[in-house]
């Protein structure tokens, strides 16, 4: 891993000394703290007040608030890819599912015997009649080793495919469909009973975390809080790579990657760090998203989950880490309301806003309430269309 | 009796008008004797039945075994099949006279009926009826047939049904103590190559609990295993046959799904996620065709499918003409937005047809000309609808090698496709070339459709299984070259298909993502590239 992000890395650290100003102004700075207030604070607050209470946060709303957060992250991760290195990936569900996995694995080990069938092996195995636990498998009963899965593997599945991928200089749409392809051939892996990880049933009926009832609301507002850290982690940790000299590098590859070669940089360090970094993010809020929603299957890895991925962050605004998460939100919650008061019509909306967004809103939802809206860009297409 | 017989005949003759002949008239009187409530006479009858040489016998005596026979009061025959009757004598009564009533079969009368039926068949001057016997024997080992099987074998002409009596006799000597008989088993199996006989043989060839040989014989056991091996190499070349048939079977449906998509892409650099749709949009367009002539030329049903094809080539043109205009046109240049906006577009296509035709799957019947198929080898049919498929990929090909290689619209195509802007110098409407492209892209997708609803049910998600495959060819093959295409399609079909047995579709499917990933480390442009000077790859 060293060598080929040597540059990219070094590029990080001789700016590594500079001030917090740099990264985030001292306005930032205040609404960061702001929003960790909100975010960390008033939810649990509002959900720890009687019931009774006008102001009375229900408890389903902590997590599906705990859920926005994983993709708010996700969000961040695609945006750190698509919107500052112009490398979209279609394939982002993948690392997202391997994280959750990952968790997965470790919280189907701590159940212990106490499941349906009373075995010390998870359930499925003993439905499948599997008489020992497979190797891969041994180590998830320690929690710092899932931990560490939950950043290695789909780290280091991205460095490899990206290695392979950005060496053969595969860029735009080649790549973004390559990725897609990778996504299919997982799912259809992750369906089968004989890899190992439960087959289409996925990993359910988790009972505990790390000792604490994953029933219990506190457990629940405990990761909820945990997602809203992580989420705004990641923001940092894409804010320090995207105002670094790697950053601009990396918005130089995503307008003029022929000039930035001919300049005597290498563009496929930059997107391997970039890439490999995204997927880490990714990995990390599948492992927050799981214990959470309490399953993880490979209906994730479907294509169009991955796709979805991208349109939060084309709606919130590429190239703005505040965006990208702000779309997540949008979009999901958008959805949570759709599916449930008109099933029907969720696809058209989700279809409309990938026309939309793309066709008037080129800069999301950041970019109009910056520019005002584009009345006068709306009026033009519209006479354009009539011509 | 002769004159009471005579009376139903004179009777018979009034209504038939056909010559009556004797034998008729002795089976008639044969069969009434069936109905006799003592065994020995049935038995005798059932013997004298046997001798006799006409088909009617035969089918008297099967319908007996299978408790098909009834007999009216003068004693013919008549066949019951699931609750009608058929008269068994050809120039007999077509209605029975008088009462029927169905003869009682014993189990001691079937194990009787059973070597009868057997050597009557394999003795009937009919061949056809001789070999299915003959075969039907095969199937089974039949112990007591023996020495009836091997008068048979003596007596057969036929080649054909002579080694289907071989084989027969084969199983029964192969469970015997004669050892050269034993030999001339394995040999006559091996010769077959049948897989039915690998159980037999296989059996030869295991050990016992003490670790000894189940069968003691050494030069038994070393012919059974050279006929073990050559079975299953001629199994091995058999499923051979049929994987590389369905190879080219799928090689050209992801033709005809990939060759609009390598059109657009070539020529537009934009990916269409709104490609399987249009496939989609083609297979309910042959739906409704094969809809519209039911209702109303139920006469003409079977002519739908040669409406069906213009029309679902006019339907997705139209709608991809559509898209093209109304949001391609506007995102030129930004390849990635137009990737999601044709997602945008696939979802809102998706949802419509689900609106219209419901979200169940509907089934597109072949016609009739396209039913079925023919066997060609033990254990592989070859279907019409998938050779028809494969005929018809070749025919769009041509169509679509004939628009870009000899029609002015295809000179701009491949004009704007090797360089833009030089082709909008040299004053090639380049927008409007893009906006007929689209159309035709689509509507070739159309035509996959109607293949594809030839093959399996027609569904609104029905695209969403072959965008990646396609893009996959469009990947392999390179753009711009129709060539690439055909080889990216039929390469991926063949992999894929040959791949299955050995490694299961799943794994089969990751090993060519893995070998298509190398692929292009070496060759970035695909198979076919078209050669430019750009410091641009793709």
């Amino acid at each position: 891993m060293t060598t080929a992000t040597t540059t990219a890395t070094s590029a990080l650290a001789q700016d590594s000394g500079r001030r917090l100003e740099n990264v985030l102004p001292k306005s930032g700075w205040i609404t960061l703290g702001v929003c960790l207030l909100v975010f960390c604070v008033s939810v649990p607050v509002l959900n720890s007040l009687p019931l009774s209470s006008a102001l009375h946060l229900p408890d389903y709303l902590v997590t599906l608030f705990g859920k926005f957060l994983c993709f708010a992250i996700v969000a961040i991760a695609m945006d750190l890819l698509w919107g500052y290195a112009g490398i979209l990936s279609l394939g982002h569900g993948v690392f997202f599912a391997i994280g959750g996995y990952a968790m997965g694995m470790y919280l189907m080990r701590t159940i212990g015997s106490a499941g349906v069938y009373r075995s010390n092996l998870p359930d499925f195995m003993v439905f499948l009649d599997w008489k020992e636990l497979p190797w891969f498998w041994k180590p998830f009963d320690n929690f710092a080793f899932a931990l560490i899965a939950v950043v290695a593997v789909p780290g280091l599945l991205a460095y490899a495919f990206g290695f392979l991928a950005f060496r053969s200089r595969i860029r735009g749409v080649y790549f973004s469909i390559i990725t897609q392809a990778l996504t299919f051939a997982l799912m259809l892996l992750f369906f089968r009973n004989e890899t190992g990880l439960g087959g289409n049933n996925g990993l359910t009926d988790f009972k505990q975390i790390y000792g604490y009832r994953i029933q219990d609301q506190s457990t629940k507002v405990g990761l909820y809080v945990l997602s809203a850290l992580g989420m705004l982690c990641a923001f940092l940790l894409a804010r320090f790579v995207t105002t670094s000299k790697a950053g601009r590098v990396l918005r130089s590859i995503r307008d003029e990657e022929s000039r930035i070669m001919f300049l005597g940089y290498d563009p496929t360090r930059f997107k391997l760090f970039v890439y490999t970094l995204s997927a880490v993010i990714c990995g990390v809020a599948g492992a927050l998203y799981v214990p959470q929603v309490g399953i993880i299957n490979p209906s994730e890895l479907q294509p169009s989950n991955s796709i979805e991925m991208a349109i939060w962050v084309a709606v919130g605004g590429r190239g703005s880490l505040i965006g990208a998460p702000l779309g997540a939100f949008v979009v999901n919650g958008a959805k949570s309301w759709f599916t449930v008061a008109l099933p029907e019509f969720w696809l058209y909306i989700l279809g409309v806003l990938f026309v939309a967004v793309t066709l008037f809103f080129p800069q999301g939802l950041v970019g109009a309430v910056k520019r005002g809206l584009p009345r006068d860009k709306l009026a033009a297409l519209l006479s354009r269309v009539r011509k | 009796m002769r004159h009471w017989v005579f009376a139903v005949l004179f009777a018979c003759v009034a209504w038939l008008a056909s010559p009556r002949d004797a034998s008729a008239e002795e089976l008639t009187e044969l069969t009434r004797g069936l109905m006799a409530t003592d065994d020995a006479t049935v038995e005798k009858v059932v013997l004298s039945i046997s001798q006799r040489t006409e088909p009617a016998a035969l089918h008297t005596l099967s319908a007996l075994l299978d408790g098909n026979l009834r007999v009216d009061a003068a004693g013919h025959p008549f066949l019951n099949v699931a609750g009608k009757l058929q008269p068994i004598l050809a120039n007999g009564p077509k209605e029975p006279q008088g009462k029927l009533a169905t003869p009682s079969v014993d189990n001691r009368l079937r194990r009787s009926l059973e070597p009868v039926i057997a050597s009557m068949k394999l003795s009937s001057p009919d061949r056809s009826i001789r070999l299915a016997a003959a075969e039907d024997l095969a199937k089974r080992r039949s112990d007591d047939l023996a020495p009836l099987l091997r008068k048979a074998q003596a007596k057969e002409q036929d080649s054909t049904v002579r080694s289907a009596i071989t084989l027969a006799l084969a199983q029964i000597d192969l469970a015997g103590s004669d050892k050269a008989l034993r030999l001339a088993a394995i040999s006559a199996m091996q010769e077959s190559g049948d897989g039915q006989y690998k159980p037999d043989l296989d059996r030869l060839l295991t050990k016992d609990e003490t670790g000894k040989f189940r069968e003691p014989d050494e030069s038994v056991r070393r012919a059974a295993a050279a006929a073990l091996s050559r079975i299953e190499s001629r199994m091995f070349l058999y499923g051979m046959v049929g994987n590389v048939f369905y190879g080219l079977s799928l090689g050209s449906v992801l033709l005809l799904a990939a060759l609009g998509l390598a059109i657009t892409f070539g020529l537009m650099r934009v990916i269409n996620m709104a490609h399987g749709e249009l496939l989609m949009i083609g297979a309910y367009a042959t739906y409704s065709v094969q809809r519209l002539f039911e209702q109303h030329f139920p006469a003409q049903q079977d002519l739908y499918l040669i409406f069906a094809i213009p029309a679902a080539f006019a339907a997705s043109a139209t709608v991809g003409y559509l898209i093209e205009r109304s949001v391609l046109r506007f995102l030129y240049g930004r390849p990635l937005e137009t990737l999601l906006a044709t997602w945008g577009i696939s979802l809102i296509l998706i949802q419509t047809v689900r609106l219209i035709f419901g979200a169940q799957n509907v089934t597109v019947a072949n016609p009739s000309w396209l039913a079925g198929g023919v066997p060609l080898l033990p254990g592989f049919v070859l279907t019409y609808s998938r050779v028809a498929v494969i005929l018809f990929s070749a025919v769009v090909v041509a169509f679509v090698w004939f628009t870009l290689q000899k029609t002015p619209l295809g000179l701009h195509v491949r004009a704007v496709t090797q360089n833009r802007q030089m082709a909008a110098g040299m004053g090639i409407p380049t927008r409007r070339v893009d906006s007929w492209t689209f159309a035709i892209g689509s509507g070739v997708a159309g035509l996959g459709g109607v293949a594809l609803s030839q093959l399996g049910n027609v569904g609104p998600e029905l695209g969403q299984g072959y965008i990646v495959d396609s893009f996959m060819v469009v990947v392999l093959g390179g753009v711009g070259k129709l060539a690439g295409t055909l080889a990216g399609a039929f390469g991926l079909g063949m992999v894929n298909k040959l791949l299955e047995p050995v490694a299961g579709a799943v794994l089969g499917k990751i090993a060519i993502l893995g070998f298509i990933i190398l692929f292009i480390q070496r060759r970035p442009q695909g198979i076919f590239a078209l050669k430019g000077r750009s410091a641009e790859v793709a």
